[in-house]
């Protein structure tokens, strides 16, 4: 296998976005260390997808700065951020019938001239991510027809040809079968990248993500351990429900426990 | 299910590209050879072959072999295989299979562009040579670019609004065209209505072939050379960024191309409509959504699809001649309708 590519650090400095006047993110400040898992966390419309997007580059930060290694991302091309880079998105629009293998090729596009067809590098390379993830059996099958939990294995092995010191992950479990979901993460640990991790479970968040970050309507309201992060009181705060967080006996990470709305 | 994707069977060797081109070629010949053989008047395939090959040019076979039906081949051929390669790139641009050069209003734009030099009569000549593929050109991106400004609105595009769209621009433009020719109230611009706006070959002329056939020789390089980012644009405009394509410029660049491919081709065919609808479709069908496999199959099916299609417009009325673009709307619209419902079940189509 060849040398995996070094871990990328990530520095996220007060990064704001608005639309038509309404603030999404309000100077969200964001870091991870060299191979580190964090999580971002936080109700529906709260902003972590936007703000997964302004790392990644589909959106352009009204403010602050993207920093990958140091280097602030606006200012690096398209491509060069995308060997930075990967994106594991929620889902994949309709491809015409492309194959997974075709798929997952498309991870060798920023490392190519575009006229250039893959060689037998690439080709290995191919082969090696779709066993890493499991989906070697899968790579003549149409990308369509796929389950939920296969096509998301797709994108990771996209993602990993592209080789990126950071992999973006938007609500990688979502809508998996709960086995899939703890594939799907445990898989993603394994990985050697830095992982920036969309979540909406939080007691998958506590016992994956090494760091969580909180946000609340665009702004960040905490930040640290799963355990530091994850109190009652700033779920009642932020969700406006009632927990009982404890330890897990077995994994040691915070556990919680939803109370029925009073 | 799996196992039946996973094995490689007689089927999948049979759709091996190099089988496909290979079969698509032998009847790309074949149907050439029905086209010059055909006709008002059927002229045996030896003289046909003697006169091609042997160089022939004498006598009234070899006339009407070389002077009228040998143009209006390769014209179809050309022109065929430019619009399956155009509507394959434009439903890749547009992330829609239901993209076509004539349902966008494409080709009605180009048809429009031209008329407006007819009837000005710019020039004469050389200078209507000129002006006439240059104008279908302007014609045929401002149609496009309307087009696709009108489905993005609001941001988002749906096939709805995108098929509306097209097709409203292409009945004011293709009413436009027609309005002009008629005002012209020269008899034979009103003639012409019929060919701006259904398409025909019948106009094929040896000094008119080099034109058509540089630029779809020219752009079917530079598209197939595109396969990769063209592949790219299938995921979607994030997907293809985080990818490491700039989808916008891409776009934009690729429009301007596909509208001289169908600018130039238009300028010589009219707007014939469905062949950059139904050919892709069933290419994609047989070999598969990755442009490089799909852009050669797509384009000779187009040439194989036109040759026919005309040449059941000159026979079947024989003496009349039935535009070209009749056939292929005959066969094109409900081929539509079929897409229509099937996009509206399935999955991955929808825009």
């Amino acid at each position: 296998m060849s040398p995996a590519p070094s871990p990328t650090a990530l520095a996220a400095d007060g990064i704001s976005y608005e639309v038509a006047g309404r603030t999404l993110l309000d100077a969200v400040t964001l870091d991870a260390a060299p191979g580190e898992t964090v999580g971002l966390v936080g109700p529906n419309g709260s902003g972590k997808t936007t703000f997964l997007r302004c790392v990644y580059g589909a959106l352009r930060p009204a403010a602050g700065r993207v920093l990958l290694d140091g280097a602030d991302a606006a200012a690096l091309g398209v491509k060069e951020r995308a060997r930075r880079v990967a994106v594991v998105p929620q889902d994949s629009p309709g491809t015409f019938g492309l194959t997974v293998r075709q798929i997952v090729a498309m991870g060798r596009s920023p490392h190519k001239r575009f006229w250039e067809q893959d060689d037998a590098d690439d080709a290995r390379r191919i082969d090696q991510s779709l066993r890493r993830v499991g989906a070697a059996p899968l790579a003549d099958r149409r990308f369509e027809e796929l389950s939920g939990g296969e096509r998301q294995r797709a994108l990771i092995a996209r993602a990993l040809v592209q080789e990126p010191g950071l992999l973006a992950l938007d609500e990688p479990t979502n809508h998996l079968d709960i086995r899939y979901q703890l594939e799907i993460l445990g898989l993603v640990r394994t990985l050697g990248t830095t992982n920036l991790l969309v979540l909406h479970d939080l007691n998958l968040a506590a016992s994956y993500c090494d760091r969580l970050f909180v946000l609340s309507a665009g702004q960040l309201v905490a930040s640290g351990s799963p355990h530091a992060v994850l109190t009652e009181e700033l779920l009642a705060e932020v969700y406006g429900i009632r927990t009982r967080i404890g330890v897990h006996p077995v994994t040691g990470s915070p556990n919680v426990v939803y109370l029925p709305l009073s | 299910m799996s196992a039946e994707f996973a094995r490689p069977g007689p089927k999948s060797v049979l759709r091996s590209p190099p089988v496909v081109i290979g079969v698509l070629t032998v009847l790309l010949l074949a149907a050439a050879v029905a086209g010059l053989t055909l006709g008002p008047v059927r002229i045996p395939p030896g003289e046909v072959l003697s006169t091609v090959l042997g160089g022939e040019r004498t006598g009234a076979y070899p006339t009407i072999v070389w002077e009228v039906r040998l143009p209006r081949v390769l014209l179809g051929a050309v022109v065929g295989a430019g619009l399956a390669l155009s509507g394959t790139v434009l439903q890749a641009l547009v992330r829609n299979p239901l993209a076509d050069p004539f349902l966008l209003g494409a080709s009605s734009g180009a048809s429009a562009g031209a008329a407006v030099v007819v009837v000005m009569g710019v020039g004469a000549g050389a200078a209507t040579d000129v002006a006439l593929p240059i104008a279908a050109f302007a014609g045929s991106m401002a149609a496009l670019v309307a087009v696709y400004a009108m489905a993005r609105r609001g941001g988002t595009m749906t096939t709805g609004r995108l098929i509306l769209a097209g097709v409203a621009i292409q009945y004011v433009l293709s009413a436009f065209t027609s309005l002009i020719l008629v005002l012209s109230s020269r008899a034979e611009h009103v003639r012409a209505i019929l060919f701006w706006t259904l398409g025909g070959l019948g106009g094929a002329r040896w000094d008119q072939l080099a034109l058509p056939a540089v630029v779809l020789g020219a752009g079917a390089v530079l598209l197939i050379s595109l396969a990769r980012p063209l592949d790219l644009l299938l995921t979607g405009e994030d997907g293809a960024r985080s990818l490491g394509l700039d989808p916008g410029r891409f776009r934009a660049g690729v429009f301007v191309l596909v509208s001289l491919i169908i600018g130039v081709l238009v300028a010589y065919s009219g707007a014939i409509g469905f062949v950059g609808l139904m050919i892709p479709h069933a290419a994609r069908m047989i070999v598969g959504a990755s442009h490089r496999r799909l852009l050669p199959v797509a384009a000779l099916g187009g040439a194989v699809f036109l040759l026919l299609a005309d040449l059941l417009a000159r026979t079947v009325a024989a003496p009349e001649e039935i535009p070209a673009g009749v056939i292929t709307a005959l066969v094109g619209g409900p081929f539509f309708l079929w897409l229509l419902r099937r996009s509206s079940r399935t999955e991955g189509i929808t825009g």
